[in-house]
């Protein structure tokens, strides 16, 4: 049994065999030989070798015929690329002397190479990565150890183990059979935690070098609560997160009952209570929880999830069945987020050192306006069938707001000159990530309809730290009394100027933390589908009092940490259910 | 104990010891059984191995030492050379003119003596 310490990112035990992905998504049995075996791996090695040289020359031929020499000569390159003899000798050391299986060499082997070739300062030889890494996907598959497609073929429960998980790879797993995941990289507010937690997938990320130690098929616990993965687990631990995931089930029963209850403190004070989502079928459970209206609609899980670049039609349909299936109550899209951790289909920025301080968000949506402006024209399109809100993602300075307003009523003019349904009079919004904007905010609230505070981003730019980066990560605390004063100020100037404010970052997921905004004066949280219930526990369990005690008590705090431990302390004496051991 | 021969050659094709020339550029030192080697900077490769050339990153300009030991390293290390100085022979597209990086540049160097 071996335990490794990560960061929760998405909440629920799961427990399965393990599917180890490498960086391109095979499969590698990291398995070692014993020495008796040595002979037979190499044989297979050649073997497969052979195969793959024989399938590459009728490439050639066949492509030289249909295309030219010229073209039929990548192949005959690939062909000498696989015969490589210093490759043949490194796959044979590593085979014979360290014992390592032949996938595993083949693998390594071939990685190393293409990344040799990347980090070349030459995008035609950078290209030819791609070709080692065709050969290597061809000998594993040769060798058995990969099957051609990678996550597609799946046809039992798995725990998904691997360096690293993009936020589209994590919307596309298969969610009848990836019970959970764990990475070696990743942080706790990057996009890939947020689509885990949107598909209710137990997560652990950032744990650091482990995939080394786990084969497949070896047992798995992920404890997305506490950022613990066991592997190999002893009967006495397997039964215990066994009777874990019962009394969690009991639990998520028990919460069930509170759907159609008010989220109301004790004595009364209402908390509007939303959903965050990212894919239109998420309305579905976000009704079934009671949520009061779609938050924080993340549009640009629109782009990652779909293979080509969404057109303004599929814009539309998508924010229709939201807005139809809200039936009436408030959808706030959020217009498109991409940049940093999350690119599209075309590169839209190339080589940027600081990408979270590059250009992302609505900075790249201003300047791709061909992206930018089907998405307003859908928004205004769609808003024809139910309670739409807009609103645009790090906004900045108040010449961003304005230019991104404009550009609003430019689309709604075109849509009104060529007759096509739509509708103009929608609250324009815009999040509050960046502590500029907190700063400026007094001047801000003159100008924009409601007022959403995104506390990953926040923190992030509060912090200085980028939430991906697996060394800083931990730095990383949307609790920390730094953010919180910023939270403070902007329910202040929000009260002031009388503009509805929301919270709909991470943050306000966790229970405890939600008293703790709710004592802070707010009064509108959106989170994710799975939290909802366990908010409107919480809430319903103290009074407006009690939540104003913390907030109190919490202003007096220095750290992130000593916040954490005294809302859990308080968590844990009002809502005791909710603390889950 | 033959003697290693040592040239110094310069890449003069547009786009570089790509992945066709490497692949020609193997074929042509397979035909020799001398050991032969290029590099640059004091790192040398295989000669033999396309994927060592092509991690050498060598674009157009780029000055490589070759050497080769072995019976027929004369002869490898001429047929080599004039690859280098014919721009790998690409000439299909639109230069057909040999590049001028040639000749003038190239030495005949003993390796034990400091470059």
């Amino acid at each position: 049994m071996v335990e490794l310490q990560g960061i929760p990112v998405s909440p629920g035990v799961a427990i399965g065999p393990a599917l180890v992905l490498d960086a391109a998504g095979y499969r590698i049995p990291r398995s070692l030989l014993a020495a008796d075996e040595v002979d037979a791996e190499f044989a297979r090695l050649r073997d497969a070798v052979d195969r793959v040289s024989n399938r590459l020359e009728s490439n050639r031929l066949e492509t030289s015929a249909v295309a030219g020499e010229h073209t039929g000569d990548i192949f005959a390159a690939q062909l000498q690329m696989l015969h490589d003899p210093r490759l043949q000798a490194e796959l044979r050391r590593r085979i014979q002397e360290e014992h390592q299986s032949a996938a595993y060499a083949v693998s390594r082997v071939l990685h190393n190479y293409a990344e040799a070739l990347r980090k070349l300062d030459n995008p035609l030889l950078a290209d030819r990565a791609e070709d080692v890494l065709d050969i290597e996907k061809q000998l594993l598959f040769c060798l058995g150890a990969v099957s051609e497609s990678r996550l597609l073929d799946l046809d039992e429960a798995v725990i998904i183990l691997s360096h690293v998980l993009t936020p589209s790879e994590t919307a596309n797993l298969d969610r009848r059979y990836v019970r959970g995941f764990c990475t070696e990289t990743g942080g706790p507010g990057g996009h890939t935690a947020i689509v885990a937690k949107g598909l209710e997938l137990p997560a652990v990320v950032g744990i650091g070098n482990f995939l080394d130690q786990v084969g497949n098929r070896i047992k798995v616990i992920v404890d997305g609560d506490r950022g613990r993965v066991i592997l190999d687990p002893d009967a006495e631990t397997l039964a215990s997160y066994k009777k874990r995931l019962k009394a969690r089930r009991s639990l998520t029963a028990k919460l069930s009952e509170l759907r159609d209850l008010p989220a109301e403190t004790i004595d009364g004070t209402p908390l509007r209570l939303s959903a965050n989502i990212e894919f239109p079928h998420e309305t579905t459970t976000c009704l079934e929880r009671g949520a009061d209206g779609i938050g924080l609609y993340r549009t640009e899980f629109l782009y990652l999830s779909s293979a080509e670049e969404p057109s303004e039609e599929d814009h539309y349909q998508a924010y229709s069945q939201v807005v139809r299936e809200m039936d009436g109550r408030p959808v706030v899209i959020r217009t498109l987020d991409l940049g940093a951790d999350k690119m599209g289909h075309r590169p839209l920025a190339e080589h940027e050192h600081n990408p979270f301080l590059g250009l992302r968000s609505i900075r790249l949506s201003l300047r791709n306006l061909d992206l930018f402006r089907p998405q307003l024209r859908a928004i205004l399109r769609a808003a024809v069938h139910g309670d739409i809100r807009v609103m645009f993602p790090l906004i900045t300075t108040l010449a961003e707001f304005r230019q991104a307003r404009m550009l609003l009523n430019v689309v709604a003019e075109d849509l009104e000159e060529s007759g096509t349904p739509h509708r103009s009079n929608i609250p324009v919004g815009m999040m509050v990530e960046v502590p500029a904007a907190v700063m400026m905010l007094d001047r801000f609230v003159e100008e924009v309809d409601f007022l959403s505070i995104g506390t990953n981003d926040l923190a992030q730019y509060t912090l200085a730290v980028d939430r991906s980066n697996e060394y800083v990560a931990d730095l990383y605390q949307s609790s920390d009394p730094a953010v919180l004063r910023l939270i403070a100020r902007c329910v202040e100037v929000a009260k002031e100027h009388d503009r509805p404010l929301s919270i709909c970052g991470e943050m306000s997921s966790n229970p405890a933390r939600a008293l703790l905004l709710m004592g802070m004066g707010v009064r509108h949280l959106s989170v994710p589908p799975s939290s909802l219930l366990r908010v409107k526990k919480a809430i319903r369990s103290v009074s407006i009092g009690q939540c104003e005690q913390m907030a109190q008590r919490v202003m007096q705090l220095e750290a992130a940490r000593d916040v954490d431990l005294y809302l859990l302390d308080r968590l844990g004496e009002y809502v005791p259910e909710l603390i889950v051991t | 104990m033959s003697k290693a021969l040592c040239r110094t050659v310069v890449v003069s094709n547009p786009q570089g010891l790509h992945a066709r020339p490497a692949d020609l550029l193997v074929r042509m030192a397979n035909q020799f059984e001398s050991v032969i080697q290029i590099g640059r900077g004091g790192e040398m490769v295989d000669c033999k191995s396309i994927l060592s050339l092509l991690t050498l990153g060598a674009a157009l300009g780029t000055e490589l030492t070759l050497s080769a030991e072995g019976n027929d390293a004369e002869t490898a290390i001429e047929s080599i050379e004039q690859f280098f100085q014919r721009g790998f022979d690409e000439a299909d597209d639109t230069q057909s003119a040999p590049a001028r990086a040639g000749s003038d540049e190239v030495r005949e160097t003993d390796p034990t003596s400091p470059a």
